[in-house]
């Protein structure tokens, strides 16, 4: 063990079985991403899936119009800051597959300023993942992601892709945006799959 | 392909370069050595066992080993004890280096336009120290935004570098107090000041902006404001929590 003499820290750890190895907790939100913050237009906006039997595609409204639910979930970024209780609301990932016929097992999700994040479907089905449109009981702001974002809270939050514009369903694995930039493929805290070979 | 390993690795020398920012130059035998811009993670280890764990830019040139610039946030957990505490011979560990998107080679000779927030100038530092090294010939300008002329990092460094006429320029603006007689830019950076001094557009230069979300925020939609690609500005920010 390397002791760095002097060191005590400031031991805002947390529970340990909410807040995984490596992290410390805040109750700040802080922004990252890679790009500047793009600004489309409701009224433009869409949501699809491709990959299916059909592509299928929702307006703003029509993604509003489907039931939506409330989850307050903890969130974990890579750069170490966890967040306990967040409270999101958006359609369950589960909601939106029901309408596609498919047999993929993988999904890409793809985002206004060309940011993609890849997950297993297992990993966006049985009530893990959200399109969330609102946080805090607000609207979601540009900054975190707003209209709306992916929320995969079980994997660190670059899975969580702000600014999504749907999903595409696959049958292997393509690497993402940070994926093919050094960070893991599936990037679970519990396991510290923070980097390429993690 | 296993994950980078931790490294032991010896503070060899600091270098106190405001009040509250300090660089420390680490020895770490088997660092693989890094591309301009990347970053790496440092875990500190209390004597009872307990570890904390931050990422920090690596401010060094890949031509120089590895030097970290480190703001310390009054409310961090490993800032503090990196600006404050350590000292030479202290040990720390370090692992990487990070992140393949942030990054800028030499050999690149299309025009550089790096703006920097505060401490965001550490990676932008690392691109403009490995020009420098490497003798790359990319002309650059680095507009850099500070609170105060105290507060701005390798000021000296800097001064010599444009100095060289090479084909680097450097833009400082002073957003909180300005000395008497300072004659450079005294307010936050927007579109028209961008627009005085960065690359016109047509030109197509590769952007890196790193600072706060604010003022990352700010250049970014002030470079599209001037018809700047949004995929040519790489962005990266630290929160108030990146200690």
């Amino acid at each position: 063990m390397i002791v760095s003499r002097g060191f005590r820290g400031r031991r805002r750890k947390g529970p340990p079985d909410r807040v995984p190895p490596g992290q410390y907790l805040t109750d700040d939100f802080p922004v990252l991403s890679a790009g500047p913050t793009p600004h489309t237009p409701l009224e433009d906006w869409t949501f699809s899936i491709h990959g299916g039997a059909e592509p299928l595609r929702w307006s703003w409204e029509e993604l509003h119009a489907l039931p939506s639910e409330t989850v307050t979930v903890d969130i974990h970024c890579v750069t170490r800051w966890s967040k306990l209780d967040t409270v999101w609301e958006g359609v369950s990932v589960d909601t939106l597959l029901e309408a596609v016929e498919h047999d993929a097992s993988f999904v890409v999700a793809f985002c206004d300023g060309g940011y993609t994040t890849n997950l297993p479907l297992e990993d966006v089905t049985d009530g893990k993942a959200w399109v969330a449109f609102g946080y805090g009981g607000e609207p979601l702001e540009p900054e975190h992601g707003g209209p709306a974002r992916l929320l995969v809270p079980h994997l660190y939050f670059w899975k969580s892709a702000k600014w999504v514009r749907g999903l595409s369903l696959r049958d292997d694995d393509e690497p993402g945006f940070w994926e093919t930039n050094g960070y893991h493929l599936r990037g679970d805290p519990w396991l510290e799959q923070r980097y390429w070979g993690d | 392909m296993p994950g980078a390993p931790w490294l032991a690795a010896e503070v060899a020398g600091t270098v106190e370069e405001t009040p509250r920012v300090r660089t420390l130059t680490l020895g770490a035998p088997g660092w693989p050595g890094h591309h301009a811009g990347q970053h790496l993670d440092v875990r500190l280890t209390a004597e009872d066992g307990y570890q904390a764990q931050r990422s920090y830019s690596i401010a060094s040139a890949p031509e120089d080993g590895v030097q970290l610039t480190v703001e310390r946030l009054d409310d961090g957990e490993v800032s503090p004890y990196l600006v404050d505490e350590a000292r030479e011979g202290d040990r720390i560990e370090i692992r990487g280096p990070i992140g393949r998107y942030f990054v800028w080679e030499a050999s690149d000779p299309t025009p550089l336009l790096l703006v920097a927030g505060g401490s965001g100038v550490v990676p932008l530092m690392s691109m403009t120290r490995h020009r420098a090294a490497a003798g790359g010939r990319a002309p650059v300008k680095l507009v850099y935004s500070s609170r105060r002329l105290e507060d701005v990092i390798y000021r000296s460094e800097l001064e010599e570098l444009a100095a060289r006429g090479d084909g680097f320029e450097v833009v400082h603006t002073l957003t909180r107090e300005q000395p008497e007689g300072w004659t450079g830019y005294s307010r936050r950076i927007d579109p028209e000041l961008l627009g005085e001094v960065a690359w016109p557009a047509a030109e197509r230069p590769r952007v890196y902006v790193c600072g706060s979300t604010r003022f990352v925020d700010a250049a970014a939609d002030g470079l599209i404001t001037l018809g700047y690609e949004p995929q040519s500005i790489r962005t990266e920010r630290f929160g108030a929590t990146g200690s």
